[in-house]
């Protein structure tokens, strides 16, 4: 860890050094994904690659599909046209059973946090160890301890979701996402709502957890321009299309206007929304 | 200008049908996916044991209480009716084979509908629109096997109970109306029930409350599972599987007693 200019800690998951691109062996693969809702192309002709083992960002306006995006990544949604492709196999190929299997290798944090309401924190965040790890409840309290202390929730464990603030419940739903150490972790939006001191305090878990394991990870987040020190690659969407894909300093120097404008938020430029 | 409109009739009528076709297909394929899951191994004996505490074990008190009414009134009626015919030492067999076969069953299935039914529409409706049935995918566990089939089973171990503890109910609450309101003989009101009522009687009866269960457990779990957006969504959701169990209940009702008859 080291200090930026404004004092706060900054991780380096650069370390790696930045992903430049035309990887050989991307994990995730989209292939021309398009999807209708209500009529409406809500995903249009998206193609993209996440990565193996780095931190993929995904920017843009709300409503511009972020969300859809992730769902599509773990087959929770199929595309009308187009594939999803993991290790170059495609998931809507899959029959039930399998694709219940490979979703045993990912994690997922709603934007909702999606909590079961009927179950305590302790064991919303038990629940994916004890439903498939076949883990002694012994080691299983140990981890989910570990895990609640490491987001600042280690008072609220007989909690139950309604009791709990916005920022506690997304909190709660990110520690149940990366409490069986999946292998690819899609985020969104994982520090909405939170203070700036748990943004940056949960910021540091997940690149601690990164460093860790070196796992991969998809991050939908509105936190510009401060995601760029926590990522090595960004995508940005618009209106269910990709704009531009690049390296953090490749979208923060990006001389695409309307990158441009949404990296700053000017009111002007080629997006005129009031 | 005349075939266009009936084109446009029949293009409506067609697009009607298919919708209902693709509806019912969809429920099909739902409960047969339950049933399957509810079937095989691994069977989620908490789970399902949570279940039955709250459809049946929670419900034993209104169905005692609709029971005992029931039976009270079946015997002033029936009273009434069997005296034009000077046969009141009948009255044992008719109100506990009008329980056995007919309103036990059917009664009980209606209570367990609102009580139970609508709550678990709300519960699994609620998931829907949380995105907690969602997580649950991701998470690589299939919902219909840890959401609708403990469920299933539940119903089809509770309703039957239940059932059968509204007919002793209600047999006893007849007891009270008849024997001591009316006068009655006690003895004469068990021991013609003793001679009348068979084994075929209660089987009929069995059968019934086990369709019955299958329907309130299919419909409500299937609308639940299937809720319409946010919280008027699982609102309607709720009336419908109320409204649609029983009348199914009633429907089925009909035929199931016209072929065991
Ligand atoms: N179930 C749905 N049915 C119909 N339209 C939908 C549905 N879900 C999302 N949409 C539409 O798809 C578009 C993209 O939605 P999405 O949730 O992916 O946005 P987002 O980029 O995640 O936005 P935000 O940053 O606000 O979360 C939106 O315009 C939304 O109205
Ligand atoms: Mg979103």
């Amino acid at each position: 860890m080291m200090m930026n200019a404004n004092g706060n800690a900054k991780c380096e998951p650069c370390a790696l050094g930045p992903y430049t691109g035309g990887n050989p062996d991307p994990i995730l693969r989209l292939v021309g994904v398009e999807k209708t809702l209500d009529g409406r192309k809500v995903i249009d002709g998206i193609t993209l690659e996440i990565p193996r083992r780095r931190i993929t960002a995904i920017i843009g306006l709300s409503g511009a599909g972020k969300s859809l995006l992730l769902k599509h990544m773990i087959g929770l949604m199929k595309p009308d046209r187009g594939q999803v492709l993991l290790d170059g196999a495609d998931i809507n190929r899959y029959s039930r059973r399998a694709l219940y299997e490979v979703r045993r290798r990912f994690g997922m944090l709603f934007q909702t946090g999606a909590l079961f309401d009927s179950l305590t924190v302790y064991e919303n965040v038990a629940f994916p160890l004890r439903e498939k790890s076949g883990m002694p409840e012994g080691e299983i309290r140990e981890k989910v301890l570990r895990i609640l202390r490491n987001v600042g929730l280690e008072n609220a464990l007989e909690k139950f979701p309604d009791e709990l603030s916005g920022g506690m419940v997304r909190r709660a739903a990110l520690a149940r996402a990366v409490v069986t150490d999946p292998e690819i972790i899609l985020f969104d939006e994982p520090t909405t709502g939170l203070d700036p001191i748990i943004r940056n305090s949960i910021l540091h878990l997940i690149c601690r957890t990164y460093h860790e394991h070196h796992f991969t990870m998809v991050m939908v987040s509105h936190d510009l321009p401060d995601i760029f020190q926590w990522c090595h690659h960004v995508v940005v969407v618009h209106n269910g299309k990709v704009v531009e894909v690049g390296t953090p300093d490749g979208i923060r120097n990006s001389v695409n206007p309307f990158v441009r404008q949404l990296v700053e938020g000017d009111i002007t430029g080629p997006l005129q929304l009031m | 200008m005349i075939t266009e409109t009936v084109l446009s009739f029949a293009e409506a009528l067609g697009a009607r049908v298919l919708r209902a076709t693709g509806f019912l297909g969809r429920m099909g394929i739902f409960l047969g996916a339950a049933l399957v899951r509810a079937a095989l191994p691994p069977y989620r004996v908490g789970n399902i044991l949570r279940q039955v505490h709250f459809i049946g074990v929670k419900s034993v008190f209104v169905i005692s209480l609709t029971a005992a009414f029931t039976g009270m009134v079946l015997a002033l009626q029936g009273y009434y009716t069997l005296r034009k015919f000077g046969s009141e030492g009948l009255l044992g067999p008719a109100v506990a084979l009008s329980l056995i076969r007919e309103l036990g069953p059917v009664l009980s299935a209606l209570m367990v509908t609102g009580r139970a039914g609508s709550a678990l529409t709300a519960e699994i409706g609620i998931m829907r629109i949380g995105e907690q049935i969602d997580s649950l995918e991701t998470m690589g566990i299939d919902p219909i096997r840890f959401l609708v089939a403990p469920r299933l089973l539940a119903f089809l171990l509770s309703v039957p109970l239940l059932t059968a503890i509204f007919d002793v109910v209600g047999i006893y609450g007849g007891y009270l109306v008849g024997v001591h309101l009316l006068g009655v003989n006690g003895g004469v009101y068990f021991g013609e029930m003793k001679a009348s009522v068979e084994l075929a009687d209660v089987a009929n009866g069995v059968w019934k409350s086990l369709a019955f269960s299958l329907i309130i457990a299919w419909v409500c779990t299937f609308k639940g599972y299937f809720t319409g957006r946010g919280a008027e969504g699982v609102s309607n959701a709720t009336t419908s599987a109320v409204v649609v169990s029983s009348v199914l209940v009633l429907v089925c009702d009909y035929f199931l007693t016209s072929v065991l008859l």
